[in-house]
């Protein structure tokens, strides 16, 4: 991507792109315009880093990335997203180990990180608990760890943390259903939950968020099936539930990836009296949103690897976040999870994921 | 003393040898009791399994009575039983034949992705429909050649051969559809199979229709017999004139037949070809093939057992969705079934002493 012979073109057009920047300051305009034009033109086809402090090209570090097997669309993005980011940045050499979902597999990467030497990891765990003893080794050979997604069992394990908040996710959703309810003054709802995979924590931890954003308007989930973040599973699941309730006020499905099938199968049985909330935000989700298919879903943004890039990166050069006070990068990350609904689906419809 | 002599000692058996055989394995079961032959019928040595899915009813009757006896929930019993049905009757073949495939899964994936690609739905859109279908059977059919030709006639072992197509479907699959799930936007595809005929869903149709065409071919043509005893002993087919190369080539195209037919009823279910598509596939194909009588050593089976087998699974999954329990104790219930319904079954037959 970056050949070394637009180098100097590329911060010819850099230090231009400042000048004009300092030019419209001075000028004393208050518009955002130019700085969304340059933003624009940074992060575009020329695939240069964004300008400003913590983007400015530092020492070069080697980062390694190691993530599960891309077997769907959500885990497809985290790691296309990591790529591109890693790739925008010219002081970024990026080792990015092959996704798998062996945990074992991804220790030996992880094995064979700390024996490169590598400046910094980025780990997005298959199983959190399964790879804190190789995080701990990393860490311990002076590497920092940057923990993404699926959390370690300890806390030495990770110099930094960037999760998704997957309680959150439950709470925006208990949340956004109590206000449908009260909103359209539903009497006694029936409220069907249409879980992920069950055995992993985030799943419990969404379930949990839920549960509790529902206790607050006293009303509970009446009937919950898990799927297993597929199409087909989900198409399964919720042909069951619907036959397990004649009659339904409001679904939540987990994930969108499986919502395709959810939805197949709510066409199937030609059901549509409830409210259908998704979650994850795909990029189908969003276009069910438009077309009034779908009430709103709730966001987990695939971008979390790329974060934990870009702050793996920081933590390498010794750097901190710029807009912050801190002299260090923090210790934990935790991204918001917003309702996108038809209001507000402009947004947000450029961070969908493909599924 | 030369009239023995004249006829040399025949070196091969005539070629209508495995006439003969067959011809004699019929006057034995002729001459049983009629005890023993009820007991040999169909519905005698399944008498486990039908024990087994009447008192599942019996529970799913008293648990969640109207919703379990409606029209509605048995159709959606029997819609969610017919892809793995489909997959279970083409695995009965193969492994009363003494092999096994386990890449079943992986071949319905891929069939499904194949046939869903843009490249594919254009073409179908632009002629037929019916070209989706052939895709899929195409691509099914020619993984089982694939598997069959590695296993006749390269001699690898079916385990090592269809475990490698596993891999290798799953993963084609993967790169074929870049990790997306691929919608179906031709219309008459999923109307023709997401429709009904006199009130039953085709995908029953199809799951009935494929079944009775099993049966037949299990048990009233040469094709089956054949099956039966190059899985009994190999050896003894060969030398009965069988050839058992070709047989074996036939038995493994057979079944990637039956992926592709479960790849179009997935495709019609989920309206989306994905290669997350028949995951664990080969494991709840073997379970039902295997709890409903059939010998994993090959050489005896039946097709009714495989069918009250797929049944049980998919009215245990269905009677605890009603009752809203969650994933973890249904996969317990699954384990005690399958312990049950295989020692029940030994009863049986073994009381029946035929075994």
């Amino acid at each position: 991507m970056s050949a070394p012979t637009n180098r100097p073109l590329r911060r010819l057009l850099k230090t231009i792109g400042a000048m004009v920047a300092v030019g419209v300051l001075v000028v004393g305009c208050t518009s955002n315009e130019p700085e969304a034009e340059e933003n624009a033109g940074a992060t575009g086809d020329s695939n240069a880093a964004p300008a400003g402090g913590n983007d400015e090209p530092g020492e070069t570090v080697t980062i390694g990335f190691s993530g599960p097997a891309a077997d769907h669309g959500w885990l497809a993005a985290i790691n296309s997203s990591a790529q591109e980011t890693a790739e925008s940045y010219e002081d970024i050499d990026f080792r990015a180990a092959e996704g798998t979902n062996d945990a074992s597999l991804q220790i030996s990467q992880i094995e064979t990180f700390i024996n490169e030497g590598v400046d910094a990891i980025v780990l997005l765990p298959t199983d959190g608990a399964a790879l804190t003893d190789v995080a701990i080794q990393a860490m311990q050979a002076g590497i920092p760890v940057v923990n993404v997604d699926r959390e370690f069992s300890s806390p030495f394990a990770a110099r930094s943390t960037i999760l998704g908040d997957n309680y959150g996710m439950g709470v925006s959703a208990g949340t956004y259903a109590c206000q449908l309810i009260e909103d359209n003054s539903i009497a006694d709802p029936v409220i069907a939950e249409i879980a992920g995979l069950d055995s992993l924590p985030l799943t419990q931890d969404r379930s949990r968020g839920f549960a509790d954003a529902l206790s607050d308007c006293d009303q509970e989930v009446d009937n919950r099936v898990a799927a297993e973040f597929t199409v087909e599973s989900g198409e399964a699941e919720a042909s069951n539930l619907l036959q397990a309730a004649p009659q339904i006020d409001i679904i939540w499905n987990h994930d969108d990836d499986q919502g395709v099938g959810v939805k197949a199968a709510f066409d199937n049985a030609g059901r549509d009296e409830f409210f259908f909330i998704g979650g994850t935000g795909s990029c189908n989700a969003m276009q069910w949103i438009e077309d009034g298919e779908m009430e709103a879903t709730v966001l987990y943004p695939p971008t979390q690897a790329a974060d934990g890039i870009k702050l793996a990166r920081l933590i390498a050069q010794g750097k901190s976040i710029s807009d912050l006070t801190q002299v260090e990068v923090p210790r934990r990350t935790v991204l918001y999870a917003p309702v996108v609904t038809a209001d507000n689906l402009d947004e947000f419809v450029d961070q969908c994921f493909e599924s | 003393m030369s009239e023995q002599a004249t006829p040399p000692p025949a070196v091969t058996p005539p070629p209508d040898e495995h006439q003969r055989v067959e011809a004699a394995a019929e006057e034995t079961a002729k001459r049983e009791s009629s005890f023993a032959r009820m007991m040999n019928s169909s519905v005698g040595r399944n008498l486990g399994l039908v024990i087994a899915l009447v008192v599942l009813i019996i529970i799913g009757v008293a648990t969640a009575g109207d919703r379990f006896a409606s029209v509605d929930n048995m159709l959606t019993i029997l819609r969610l039983a017919s892809v793995i049905g489909v997959v279970s009757i083409g695995m009965t073949f193969v492994i009363i034949g003494g092999g096994i495939d386990l890449s079943v899964g992986a071949i319905v994936a891929l069939a499904s992705v194949w046939a869903t690609t843009l490249a594919t739905q254009t073409m179908a859109e632009n002629s037929t429909w019916l070209v989706m279908v052939l895709v899929a059977l195409a691509v099914g059919t020619g993984c089982g050649v694939v598997n069959g030709t590695l296993i006749a006639y390269g001699r690898l072992a079916p385990f090592i051969a269809t475990l490698a197509m596993l891999a290798a479907a799953r993963g084609l699959a993967e790169i074929i559809s870049d990790r997306k799930t691929q919608i179906v936007d031709v219309r008459e595809f999923v109307e023709f199979f997401g429709g009904s005929f006199l009130g039953i869903p085709r995908l029953v149709w199809i799951f009935a229709l494929v079944s009775a065409i099993g049966w037949v071919l299990l048990n009233r043509t040469t094709f089956g017999r054949r099956t039966i005893s190059v899985g009994g002993n190999a050896v003894a087919a060969r030398l009965a004139g069988i050839n058992v190369k070709r047989h074996t080539l036939y038995l493994y195209m057979l079944v990637g037949f039956a992926c592709g037919i479960a790849a179009i009823m997935i495709i019609a279910r989920t309206t989306t070809g994905s290669s997350t598509h028949g995951l664990l596939y080969e494991l709840d194909a073997i379970a039902a093939v295997v709890i409903g009588g059939t010998l994993l050593t090959g050489g005896r089976g039946t097709i009714v057992g495989t069918v009250f087998g797929v049944l049980i699974f998919t009215t245990l999954t269905n009677v605890f969705t009603l009752n809203n329990l969650d994933t973890s104790s249904q996969a317990v219930a699954k384990g005690v079934i399958i312990v049950l319904a295989v020692l029940l079954q030994q009863r049986v037959a073994g009381r029946n002493g035929s075994t």
